[in-house]
């Protein structure tokens, strides 16, 4: 079943066209790649699933996109509340100068969360879940940017699993990770769809092949094949996308 | 863009080529030594099946070397792999060739009876393997499916050969070692057919992406 669908998706930065007529079902409880060469749209599109694209001026929007079935482009749609149950992580991890613990606690007190007992589990629980609680829990109180690059991006996970939120939308988030953090990272990933929709941008194609269930690729803002990852890597359909996977062109 | 990986493809598209090459020239030997009973062309072929050995253990590595290093997908996934289970069956066409050749050595001389259809066989399992190698050098969907089909052409004249032998036995009861030789050494040729329709459906599973009977 599709959690979130793009139908007739257009978009344009100022004149000039980054996404053309995006159809795409994305389905539950699965990791989807989205893969492409740079300025394809792949991240692009990723931001439209969140409304990240909204904070740009010149951005004009066609078509649109569901999630859980509601139009998240209609009128009167709670921004804020679609970002809690879309949460997002970047290529470069970005804590909050402050503490593990109030990192983590930051979402929950910002939903009113204020009882200690609360925050506390939720911090325990959202650690744990992002594979990081045992390297941590002895330290919640020191900074977190004190944390390595491949800790800092768990804990931004973890500070995104913190409001509960039902996908997750990943843009590069091991680009600048170390190969045993990168493997924790895909680890973490392959956990997290029995409960999340992982949605991962990667420039990284043999991660795409380790952790996705599909494959969508893009190319010059078209959505050129989808499908599932095996089949996609092993025979694609089209010329192109076997072009681009086999490095013949990019 | 991809040279280097381009070249280390055409490398073993030639290794393939070249060890086709060699269990081509493996089953002429077994087939000239069966037809003229002459064992100093039969022994000929124990150094041809060690360069063949060789040769699959070339390749092999040459193939995880591509693995470990191009981490190939699609079209390129598919030739390495492809590569590699086609080894397996270019080796054990080696050996029996080499098997034919050293039953030829105990007949004593003794020819190939005309009538057997055992050279007919050999003709036939041969073409198999010329053809399932040119599928593969050329790329050529519908020769490999005729190699595939014509698996059947050689199961049927072992059929023939084996009803042959059954009369020459009934015949001559005191060639029945003989008899049995002569079956041995059809029922290579048979398998031999059947490695050679391995080939030729690896071959489509390299262009295609797809297994025999499978669709999109």
């Amino acid at each position: 079943m599709s959690i979130i669908s793009a139908k007739d998706l257009c978009l344009w930065y100022g004149e000039t066209q980054a996404l053309k007529n995006i159809n795409m079902e994305i389905p539950d409880k699965s990791i989807t790649a989205l893969i492409g060469p740079s300025g394809c749209g792949k991240s692009t599109f990723l931001k439209m699933i969140n409304r990240m694209n909204d904070l740009i001026p010149i951005v004009k929007i066609t078509g649109t996109v569901y999630y859980q079935g509601e139009d998240i482009y209609a009128p009167g749609v709670d921004v804020s509340e679609l970002r809690r149950q879309v949460g997002m992580i970047f290529q470069k991890p970005n804590p909050f100068p402050m503490s593990i613990y109030d990192n983590i606690a930051y979402g929950p007190r910002t939903h009113g969360i204020t009882s200690k007992v609360k925050l506390d589990n939720i911090v325990e629980r959202s650690l744990r879940d992002a594979a990081i609680w045992d390297e941590v829990k002895d330290r919640l109180k020191k900074n977190a940017l004190g944390l390595s690059g491949g800790q800092q991006q768990r804990l931004c996970i973890a500070r995104a699993l913190a409001i509960e939120p039902q996908a997750i939308l990943m843009d590069e988030p091991t680009s600048a990770l170390d190969p045993i953090s990168t493997s924790k990272i895909e680890d973490l990933a392959l956990s997290l769809k029995e409960k999340y929709t992982i949605i991962i941008v990667t420039h990284n194609m043999q991660q795409a092949v380790r952790i996705s269930d599909q494959t969508a690729f893009f190319l010059m803002g078209e959505l050129i094949e989808y499908g599932n990852t095996e089949r996609l890597f092993s025979h694609p359909k089209q010329k192109r996308t076997e072009d681009y996977i086999t490095g013949r062109f990019g | 863009m991809r040279n280097r990986f381009d070249e280390q493809l055409e490398l073993l598209n030639t290794e393939m080529i070249r060890m086709g090459a060699m269990c081509e020239e493996a089953i002429a030997i077994a087939s000239t030594a069966l037809v003229e009973g002459d064992t100093k062309t039969a022994a000929k072929i124990i150094p041809l099946d060690k360069e063949i050995d060789q040769k699959e253990r070339d390749i092999e590595n040459l193939c995880v070397k591509l693995l470990l290093q191009q981490q190939p997908v699609a079209r390129d996934l598919r030739q390495i792999s492809a590569a590699l289970k086609m080894i397996t069956d270019m080796e054990r066409i080696g050996d029996q060739a080499e098997d034919i050749a050293e039953i030829v050595t105990t007949l004593e001389g003794r020819m190939v009876p005309e009538h057997s259809h055992i050279r007919e066989m050999a003709k036939a399992a041969m073409k198999m393997v010329t053809d399932s190698v040119d599928a593969y050098v050329k790329h050529d969907i519908d020769l490999a499916e005729q190699v595939i089909a014509y698996d059947d052409v050689v199961d049927e004249y072992f059929e023939y050969v084996k009803s042959g032998l059954i009369e020459m036995i009934a015949k001559n009861p005191t060639d029945g070692e003989y008899a049995l030789d002569l079956l041995m050494i059809a029922k290579y040729f048979e398998r031999i057919g059947d490695h050679a329709t391995n080939i030729a459906e690896w071959v489509l599973y390299s262009i295609t992406g797809l297994h025999k009977g499978e669709t999109v």
